[in-house]
């Protein structure tokens, strides 16, 4: 049967169908986004009917107040967020893989994948009365800092996943070589297992910068007056009639996470 | 040679020492603020409401009562109110359609990407990716846009003399459950990609020359072979789909109420955050449900492949 199917030419493997379910899975995920973004650049302000190619739009977006103190804001908590949860999850990933088991280890992986069980609106909520809970007792308020402690929380897994996959894939032989040859176990680590580790540390915290960047329900949340991000900032600005602006906005934050996932991609694949 | 052995097992108590401390760091920023605020939270359902927002630091179960109940304010008598009830209802339906959904959409296009030449399948799962990372608020306010009564759709219909008033489809039922169809179908995918990839297609052939159909093969042969890969992707469809706050928000207009707005509007607008703390227990409950039956269904079996 087999061979009877192989000799009329039919591709064992072959379901009827299935390629146009994905082809239909790629429209669906795609098709919203690639509309949004074509009309901002229509050069009229109709959302249905695309009238000429402009870039008024990413002018007026780029010179709006709002969208620039919210790119701000945006920036000094993505990028704090991603520093801090790529530090400590490097070095977890050096705690928990590639080493002799320790009691607690399993305890250990799932406090750190927690943040990726709990349903966001729980950790924020959660965050939320955590932080008003510090702020009534003792008085302690972070300010944007709040959101930076917020936002590393659920970081950490995010940038663990790519720094643990590189070094379980990394030869320990060179490691043991600078052994060897006489390297302190610090040297051995800065000229030999950071290098090579590099790719996945910066794979994480690429990540780690766009989970931070997009985040919405969480900042919602917890941002107190004066810090909003470019996500809240978007979504003040629905409530107003829709201009191309607001696609323009769109786009460009778009762009940053498909830039951001791309890089993450590009490097997590080159081999050691 | 116990001079040797001695030193060996010092060198391991300290390799594991040193394990211990580089893990810390981690586990102290998500005890502190991940872990330690869940426990605040189960704190605060067992307390009274103040009424600016906030709570008052006395025992209660009024949140958890009033959940189901609703005292009279006259003789205090509670009467059953299914208000809460029909809201997780209608999320525990609208997850469990969208997880449906997932799979048929998800299981077919998982298989065609699993059986392409290897490097067309990298691109394939970066098109997948892509959207996974991409902003969840961006990318439901797109399909907003599609389907409100101005939007793009009702437009080109107009325009194409099809109909002629607006199709009123954002606000429904229907467009919530595209809404979470479209956020969370790569996390249907990529599990299950991850399962098929590894399909040993022998079997599939060892089918076929057993004469099995097609169909017979998917059936008997492929699907059982994909189950972690189908469980595990339904999970990660479902619990996020249980508490999606987002595609609700945006597609609901408050009208189609979903758990997850609801928790937010009790700590907002309600200013009742024992009850919002409660119904966040609640949910984190039913979460920790679909995780046991993940784990029941999944411990101590070998993965095939």
């Amino acid at each position: 049967m087999a061979e009877a199917l192989a000799r009329k030419g039919l591709d064992l493997k072959h379901q009827p169908g299935f390629h146009a379910i994905a082809v239909i899975c790629l429209l669906l995920l795609y098709a919203p986004i690639l509309v949004l973004a074509v009309l901002s650049f229509n050069s009229g302000d109709d959302l249905v009917h695309f009238s000429g190619l402009s870039t008024q739009w990413y002018g007026k977006a780029l010179a709006n107040e709002g969208f620039h103190a919210a790119a701000t804001n945006t920036l000094i908590i993505s990028v704090t967020s991603m520093i801090l949860s790529t530090a400590v999850a490097t070095a977890a990933a050096l705690g928990t893989t590639r080493t002799r088991a320790w009691r607690g280890q399993g305890a250990a992986f799932m406090v750190i994948n927690l943040p990726l069980m709990v349903p966001e609106i729980i950790t924020a909520v959660a965050t939320l009365s955590f932080f008003s809970l510090l702020a009534s007792l003792a008085n302690i308020n972070f300010g944007i800092g709040n959101l930076i402690l917020a936002h590393t929380v659920f970081c950490i897994p995010f940038a663990y996943m790519p720094i643990r996959a590189r070094l379980e894939d990394m030869d320990v032989t060179l490691e043991n070589a600078a052994a060897d040859l006489y390297a302190t176990p610090w040297r051995a680590f800065r000229r030999v297992t950071l290098p090579l580790l590099m790719p996945g540390i910066t794979a994480g915290a690429a990540l780690a910068f766009i989970v931070s960047f997009d985040d919405f329900t969480i900042t919602q949340l917890v941002a107190g007056p004066g810090q909003t991000t470019l996500p809240l900032f978007i979504w003040s600005q629905i409530r107003r009639p829709i201009t191309p602006e607001l696609n323009a906005m769109c786009s460009i934050l778009l762009g940053i996470s498909i830039l951001f996932v791309l890089a993450s991609y590009l490097i997590a694949r080159k081999r050691a | 040679m116990p001079d040797a052995l001695a030193a060996a097992n010092v060198l391991d108590r300290q390799i594991t020492r040193r394990s211990r401390l580089l893990t810390l760091p981690a586990l102290l920023v998500i005890g502190v603020f991940g872990v330690l605020p869940l426990l605040i939270i189960v704190v605060y359902s067992f307390l009274a409401p103040a009424p600016y927002g906030g709570v008052e630091w006395h025992f209660s179960t009024e949140a958890y009562v009033s959940f189901l109940f609703q005292e009279d304010i006259f003789d205090g008598t509670l009467s059953f109110v299914p208000d809460f009830l029909l809201i997780y209802l209608r999320s525990l339906i609208y997850a469990v359609v969208t997880t449906i959904v997932c799979l048929f959409l998800g299981f077919p296009t998982a298989y065609f990407m699993a059986t392409r030449p290897p490097r067309q399948r990298g691109f394939w799962v970066l098109l997948i990716t892509i959207p996974f990372w991409s902003n969840l608020l961006i990318r439901t306010l797109a399909i907003m846009m599609i389907i409100r009564d101005q939007g793009i759709l009702n437009g080109i219909m107009i325009d194409l003399g099809l109909i002629k008033q607006p199709v009123v489809m954002l606000y429904t039922d229907g467009a919530i459950v595209l809404g979470l169809l479209y956020s969370y179908l790569p996390f249907m995918v990529l599990p299950l990609y991850s399962s098929l990839e590894k399909l040993d297609f022998r079997l599939v052939e060892a089918g076929f020359d057993l004469y099995a159909t097609r169909w017979q093969v998917l059936r008997r042969i492929i699907i059982p072979l994909a189950k972690p890969g189908i469980i595990a992707g339904s999970l990660l469809v479902f619990i996020p789909a249980l508490g999606a706050y987002v595609a609700p928000l945006i597609l609901g207009g408050g009208r189609h109420l979903m758990i997850g707005e609801l928790i937010a509007q009790q700590f907002g607008t309600s200013r009742n955050w024992p009850l919002g703390a409660a119904q966040a227990i609640i949910l984190m409950a039913g979460v920790m449900v679909a995780l046991f039956f993940y784990v029941r269904n999944t411990g101590g079996k070998v993965q095939h492949g």
